[in-house]
């Protein structure tokens, strides 16, 4: 199976690989996945408290080469947008700009997952309600 | 000068010695009898390099030619040989015993012999790969038939105790098939000295073409017979039937007379290239080796690295390395190597592995270069991975609650 350009591009230059420091209020940190799966992501979003907008958005990821563009894409679209316009980032949209084949869906999946699960993360730390979101279908 | 792309997957084919095609042309053209024609010059011809090649195929073995029959591969030898035997033997009895760790060619062939009401045992392979023999023994039954185990196994190299365990069964009067895939042409196989029955083996691993293998039936102490599995004209004394593949068959015959001729200086060097490799590789840290160190093939290595996935891996490199992983990611089902699994190694473990099969054409240059790619891509690879992260702070990854999906 060949790769698309901009996975090899994600995979061979990718986007906001780093950590946050968790423990600051204003950090959300999202762990998805399970190396037994074989795909692990940590996604981080850090927000501008005045505004509610993500100032930096870091990844780690262990997984396949459509696991980390998936989630090196992610922060690249994570970065300048409210958390209320992250959570409505879908998995769908990650596929179609990669263009994931369907044996690497999931791969996208896990990043909506990972986004949605720094989101939470952050609201709780703040005080706010988390939000509930429906069970992803593609597992 | 390094040419590209490198092939390290000698396990899963390997290349056409350019002396097995230049001795398969003139069958493609000018000698194009069909084998079973015999009542002309161009059928006898077929049949002379067919006769001629069948000796090359038995010499390797051990065997007499006679006990040669042709297939079009390894896995049509395996279900020759599991289903023709039970069929066969069905008034002595229907259990067969096999392992966990065999090609899926043998342990679906078995299913489907459960499916026709026979009983099939799967040893369970110990964490090096190999079968416990006691183990073996105490799985004989009255109604055992059948001991099917694999010579050498595709994805970790290990090479099972074939003479103990052959004779574990003639002592309890049952026959023993080997899928010896893997391991003919590759390391001294002999079926006399081995005490095997039957014998499954194919063209395409040893530098002969695709499509073409045999399954080695013996004919005395004891004469085995098999169950045909295709019908037709009679062919390979009616246990295959379908015209010869005259050009492939003098293909194989040619790859094994060098396999038998070269073997030993091809293992000296592919073995000290192999361990270089392995050497260089078990130094980053995390990283281990999956089999046995000491039974196993000469020029495979299977080594998994810690935190990082095997797929992911690959693909810091596979546009100029060919390598294969037992990560499930290479594969449909998602699920990774149960051969690996069967080792007793965890998911996480299955899925950062790769299989390095070295062959007659690789060099020293090529190794150097896969050490360098590979150390580089699984160090740029953690420094993504936040498994890596975890475990440098001290953290037990199995401590943590997955959300597993």
């Amino acid at each position: 199976m060949a790769y698309s350009e901009k996975v090899i591009d994600h995979y061979q230059n990718p986007k906001n690989v780093g950590t946050l420091d968790k423990s600051k209020s204003n950090v959300g940190t999202g762990l998805v996945g399970a190396p037994e799966c074989g795909d692990v992501m940590r996604l981080q979003i850090e927000v501008d408290e005045t505004t509610g907008v993500i100032k930096d958005a870091k990844f780690k990821t262990f997984g396949c080469g459509s696991a980390i563009a998936s989630s090196s894409l992610a922060t690249e679209w994570l970065k300048g947008k409210s958390i209320d316009e992250a959570v409505t980032i879908d998995n769908m949209t990650i596929v179609e700009e990669l263009n994931l084949p369907p044996v690497k869906i999931h791969c996208s999946v896990l990043a909506e997952d990972a986004i949605k699960a720094a989101i939470n993360d952050y609201r709780k730390k703040n005080g706010l309600e988390e939000l509930k979101f429906d069970e992803s279908i593609v597992h | 000068m390094l040419q590209f792309p490198i092939y390290l997957d000698h396990n899963a084919t390997t290349p056409c010695d350019p002396r097995v095609v230049e001795a398969m042309i003139p069958y493609f053209t000018s000698n194009f009898g069909n084998a079973a024609s015999r009542n002309h010059p161009f059928g006898w011809q077929a049949e002379e390099a067919v006769d001629y090649a069948r000796e090359q195929v038995a010499k390797l073995i051990g065997a007499d030619p006679k006990e040669i029959i042709f297939t079009s591969g390894a896995t049509e030898g395996d279900n020759l040989a599991i289903k023709g035997v039970f069929e066969m033997y069905a008034s002595k009895g229907n259990h067969i015993i096999s392992c966990n760790i065999e090609h899926k060619a043998v342990l679906d062939t078995c299913k489907h012999i459960e499916k026709e009401g026979g009983e099939v045992t799967y040893l369970k392979v110990k964490p090096n790969g190999l079968i416990d023999l006691a183990e073996l023994e105490a799985a004989i039954k009255p109604n055992t038939i059948l001991i099917a185990l694999m010579y050498a196994n595709n994805e970790i190299g290990t090479v099972m105790p074939m003479k103990e365990i052959s004779a574990i069964a003639k002592k309890h009067g049952v026959l023993v098939f080997s899928d010896a895939t893997q391991a003919v042409g590759k390391i001294p196989v002999d079926v006399n000295k081995d005490g095997i029955d039957l014998m499954a083996f194919t063209a395409h691993k040893m530098y002969g073409p695709k499509g073409v293998g045999a399954l080695y039936v013996r004919r005395k102490n004891p004469r085995v017979k098999v169950t045909a599995q295709i019908d037709g004209g009679g062919h390979e004394r009616g246990m295959r039937s379908g015209t010869l593949n005259v050009p492939g068959i003098v293909g194989f015959g040619k790859a094994c007379e060098i396999c038998r001729n070269e073997m030993e200086e091809e293992t000296k060097r592919v073995v000290k290239l192999r361990d270089k490799l392995e050497k260089a590789l078990l130094q980053i840290e995390e990283s281990y080796l999956n089999g046995d160190k000491e039974y196993r093939l000469p020029h495979v290595t299977n080594i998994s690295f810690k935190y990082v996935e095997g797929e992911g891996l690959m693909m810091g490199f596979n546009k100029n390395i060919a390598v294969s992983s037992g990560s499930a990611c290479t594969s449909a089902s998602l699920e990774p190597s149960y051969v690996l699994k069967a080792l007793g190694l965890g998911d996480d473990l299955a899925h950062s592995s790769l299989r390095f099969g070295l062959g007659r054409f690789t060099t020293e240059e090529q190794i150097d270069y896969t050490i360098e790619q590979v150390t580089n891509t699984v160090n740029k690879l953690r420094e993504m991975s936040p498994l890596w992260e975890m475990y440098k702070e001290g953290i037990d990854l199995n401590t943590i609650e997955w959300a597993h999906h």
